[in-house]
C-alpha cells in the first residue's frame, strides 16, 4: 500500500480540518454556555446607552442566533477573517495583532524549543552512560525540578540574577530602544542578519538569552527522562555490543545509540510544542515580550472575549500545522512508518 | 492475590509496602510525602501558624525579611509569611476542586468509551484527542476569562483541561482488560454492562488512576499559579501564591526579591511534592506491570 509520502502529507493535512472544527466548537459552544454576558462584561459597570450596547453586539457578532452565529464566524474564518477587539482600542481586526505579534512569539519559541532539546538530548544521554550511578540520580532529579520551577518565578529569579546583581543581560523587550531595525519577517535575529545589522543582531539575541532559556529550561525535563530511558534500552541491545567487541569508542558507540533513540523523541516534540505554547504566554508575561501571549493576556483585563477566541483558533491552526510537520518529519525518519 | 482490589487496599498497601519500604528511588516519595504534607498541615493551621491577618496591612512597607516578618512585607505592608501561610489554602482548595471534577468527568467517559467501542467510542476519541493537543494553559486561560475571576471558577477552568487526560488514560486500559478471563467469567455470571465496569474493570485501573492523579495534581497546581498569576484567579486581597508573586514582580528590580521568591518558591515545592510521588508510584506500577 505505498502511495508515496505526497499522498500521506494530503491525507495528514486534511485531518486538520475536523481537529480545527472540533476546537473551534468547543470554544463557540463554551463562550456561549457559560454564564455572563460577554457584552456586558466588556462594559463593565459603567453605565452605557442601549443602541452602543446593541452596536456591541453586532461588532461581535452576537446579534444572531447561535446556530447562524456558529456558521457565520467559520465563513470569516476561512476567509482570515479572526474578529475584532471589542475593547480599546475598537474595531481593530484581530488579524493585525496576529500578524505583528506572531513573529515575536515565534522567535521565543524557536530558541526555547531548541535549547530544550539540546539540554534534555545532553541531561539523557549523560544519564544513560552513567546510568545507576549519582549522576544518573542527580539528571532524574533535574527532570522532575525542571518540570516543576513555575515559569514566572525562575524567569524572574534569572531577571534577578543576571539583570541586576550581574547585570549582564536585558530583562524585557525583544530589542534595546535606540537601535532601529527595518523589519522584514518580524523575526528579529532573521531580520537583522538579513539586513546586516550587526547592532540590532547582538541586541535581539541578548534580549532573547534570559526569555528563551527559562522556557528551554523548564522544558528540557521531559526530554532527559525519555532520551534516558531509551538510550539505556538501545544501550544494550547486540548491535552495540559488536561495536563494543569490534573496540569501537565510547562516545561514537553513543552516537550510533543517540541515533536509534531519536525517533520516540520526535514524538514529544509535537506534544511539548503544545505545552510550549502555554509556557511561552507565561513567559512573555515575565519578560514584557510583545508576543500573542501578552496579546492575550492585555485582552483578558479588557475581558475582550472576541479578540481571546480569535488568538485561541488561530493558536489551534498553529499547533495542528507543527502536528503535521511532526508527524512528516516522522515519517521521512523512521522508514518503518506505514504512509 | 485478590483479582479485584478496593482503593482503601491499594492505599493501605502503598503506605505499608511501599512508604516504609527498602525499594530503590522510595526516598522520592519519602520526600514528595513530606513536602504535600507539610503543605497540607500548614493550610489546615493556618489561623495558629500565622502571626498576622494576611489580608491587612500590618507595618511598613517594602521591609526585608527580619525576625519579625521573615519574609518580609509586601508594597501594601501585608506580612509575606502569613499571606504564604494562608495562600496554601486557596492553591490546595482550586486544584483538589479541580481534580475531583475531572476525574468524575474524564473516568466515567474513559470507561463507556473503552468498554463500548464503535461509533460513541470513535466521536469521544476524537473531541478528547483535539483538546488534549491543544496547549492546557491557553484553554484554561479562555475558560477562566470567560468565567470571571474566583477560586471555584479557576477550578472549573482547570478541570475542564484535565478531563482528556483522565480519559485517554482510562480507555486505553480498559481496552488492555476488557477481554481478560475474569471480565468474561463476570460475563457468564450475568453481570450488566455497569457492574462489569464499575466493580470489575475500574478497580483494578485504580494504581493506574494513582500515578495519573499525582502527575496531574502537579501540573494542575502550575496550571493554577499560571491562571493567578494572569490575574484570572482570585481578587484582591486574597492571598494567593501565583497573584502574589506578579503583585511583587514590579519591585524585584529594584532589590526587593523576597515578594516573589517566596510565593514561587512555594509553587515549586508543592508541585514538585507531587511530581515526586507520582515519578516514584509511576515506576512502582510499571515495575508491577513487567513482572
Amino acid at each position: 500500500m505505498a502511495r508515496g509520502l505526497g499522498y500521506y502529507i494530503f491525507v495528514r493535512a486534511l485531518m486538520i480540518i475536523p481537529t480545527i472544527l472540533i476546537l473551534y466548537t468547543i470554544v463557540f459552544i463554551l463562550l456561549r454556555l457559560l454564564p455572563g454576558d460577554p457584552i456586558l462584561a466588556v462594559v463593565g459597570t459603567r453605565n452605557i446607552p442601549p443602541e452602543q450596547l446593541e452596536n456591541l453586539r453586532h461588532m461581535a457578532g452576537l446579534d444572531k442566533p447561535p446556530y447562524i452565529q456558529y456558521f457565520d464566524y467559520l465563513w470569516r474564518l476561512l476567509h482570515g477573517d479572526f474578529g475584532v477587539t471589542l475593547a480599546i482600542p475598537m474595531g481593530t481586526p484581530v488579524k493585525n495583532y496576529i500578524f505583528s505579534r506572531f513573529p515575536a512569539t515565534l522567535e521565543l519559541t524557536i530558541f526555547g524549543f531548541t535549547i530544550s532539546v539540546i539540554l534534555g538530548l545532553l541531561t539523557g544521554t549523560v544519564a544513560a552512560v552513567k546510568r545507576g550511578s549519582a549522576v544518573d540520580t542527580g539528571m532524574r532529579l533535574y527532570s522532575i525540578i525542571a518540570y516543576t520551577l513555575f515559569i514566572p518565578w525562575f524567569g524572574l529569579l534569572l531577571q534577578y540574577f543576571f539583570g541586576l546583581v550581574l547585570g549582564v543581560l536585558p530583562t524585557s523587550g525583544r530589542l534595546d530602544p535606540d537601535i532601529s531595525l527595518k523589519t522584514i519577517t518580524g523575526l528579529y535575529v532573521l531580520d537583522s542578519i538579513l539586513t546586516g545589522n550587526i547592532d540590532a543582531l547582538i541586541s535581539s539575541l541578548a534580549h532573547l538569552v534570559l526569555p528563551s532559556l527559562t522556557l528551554g529550561i523548564v522544558l528540557s525535563g521531559a526530554y532527559t527522562r525519555l532520551v534516558r530511558n531509551n538510550l539505556v534500552d538501545i544501550l544494550s541491545m547486540d548491535f552495540i555490543r559488536s561495536y563494543r567487541a569490534r573496540g569501537i569508542r565510547d562516545w561514537k558507540i553513543t552516537i550510533y545509540a543517540l541515533k536509534n533513540a531519536f525517533i520516540p523523541v520526535i514524538t514529544l516534540m509535537g506534544l511539548q510544542f503544545a505545552i510550549l505554547l502555554g509556557g511561552a504566554i507565561l513567559t512573555e508575561t515575565t519578560f514584557s515580550w510583545p508576543g500573542m501571549g501578552t496579546f492575550i493576556v492585555d485582552r483578558i483585563d479588557y475581558r475582550d472575549y472576541n479578540s481571546i477566541q480569535g488568538m485561541i483558533i488561530f493558536f489551534a491552526f498553529f499547533v495542528s500545522l507543527i502536528s503535521l510537520v511532526v508527524d512528516v518529519i516522522y515519517a521521512l525518519l523512521d522508514p518503518r512508518v506505514k504512509y | 492475590m485478590r483479582i479485584v482490589d478496593r482503593p482503601v487496599d491499594v492505599l493501605r498497601s502503598f503506605l505499608r509496602g511501599y512508604l516504609l519500604a527498602r525499594v530503590p528511588g522510595v526516598w522520592m516519595l519519602r520526600v514528595g510525602f513530606g513536602i504535600v504534607l507539610s503543605i497540607i498541615l500548614m493550610a489546615i493551621l493556618a489561623p495558629i501558624i500565622s502571626p498576622y491577618d494576611p489580608a491587612r496591612r500590618v507595618d511598613e512597607p517594602y521591609l526585608p525579611p527580619s525576625w519579625k516578618h521573615p519574609m518580609g512585607t509586601n508594597r501594601i505592608g501585608q506580612d509575606v509569611y502569613s499571606r504564604i501561610v494562608w495562600g496554601s489554602r486557596i492553591i490546595l482548595y482550586v486544584v483538589f476542586l479541580a481534580t475531583a471534577l475531572s476525574m468524575s468527568i474524564g473516568i466515567p467517559l474513559g470507561l463507556i468509551s473503552g468498554y463500548y467501542g464503535g461509533r460513541i467510542d470513535r466521536v469521544l476519541s476524537m473531541v478528547m484527542d483535539s483538546m488534549y493537543a491543544f496547549p492546557a494553559l491557553i484553554l484554561a486561560i479562555a475558560i477562566a476569562a470567560v468565567l470571571g475571576p474566583s477560586p471555584s471558577n479557576t477550578a472549573i477552568a482547570i478541570a475542564f483541561v484535565y478531563i482528556p487526560t483522565y480519559f485517554r488514560m482510562i480507555r486505553g486500559q480498559t481496552l488492555a482488560i476488557k477481554n481478560s478471563l475474569y471480565v468474561e467469567a463476570a460475563h457468564a455470571l450475568g453481570a450488566p454492562d455497569k457492574t462489569v465496569m464499575a466493580k470489575y474493570i475500574l478497580p483494578n485501573l485504580s494504581h493506574t488512576i494513582l500515578v495519573v492523579f499525582t502527575l496531574s495534581v502537579a501540573d494542575s497546581i502550575l496550571t493554577e499559579a499560571g491562571l493567578s498569576y494572569l490575574g484570572l484567579s482570585v481578587t484582591v486581597p486574597t492571598p494567593d501564591w501565583g497573584y502574589d508573586l506578579r503583585a511583587g514582580q514590579p519591585f524585584l528590580l529594584d532589590g526587593m526579591w523576597w515578594m516573589v521568591f517566596f510565593p514561587g518558591l512555594m509553587v515549586m515545592l508543592l508541585a514538585m511534592g507531587f511530581a515526586l510521588i507520582g515519578e516514584a508510584l509511576s515506576e512502582r506500577v510499571s515495575l508491577a506491570q513487567t513482572r
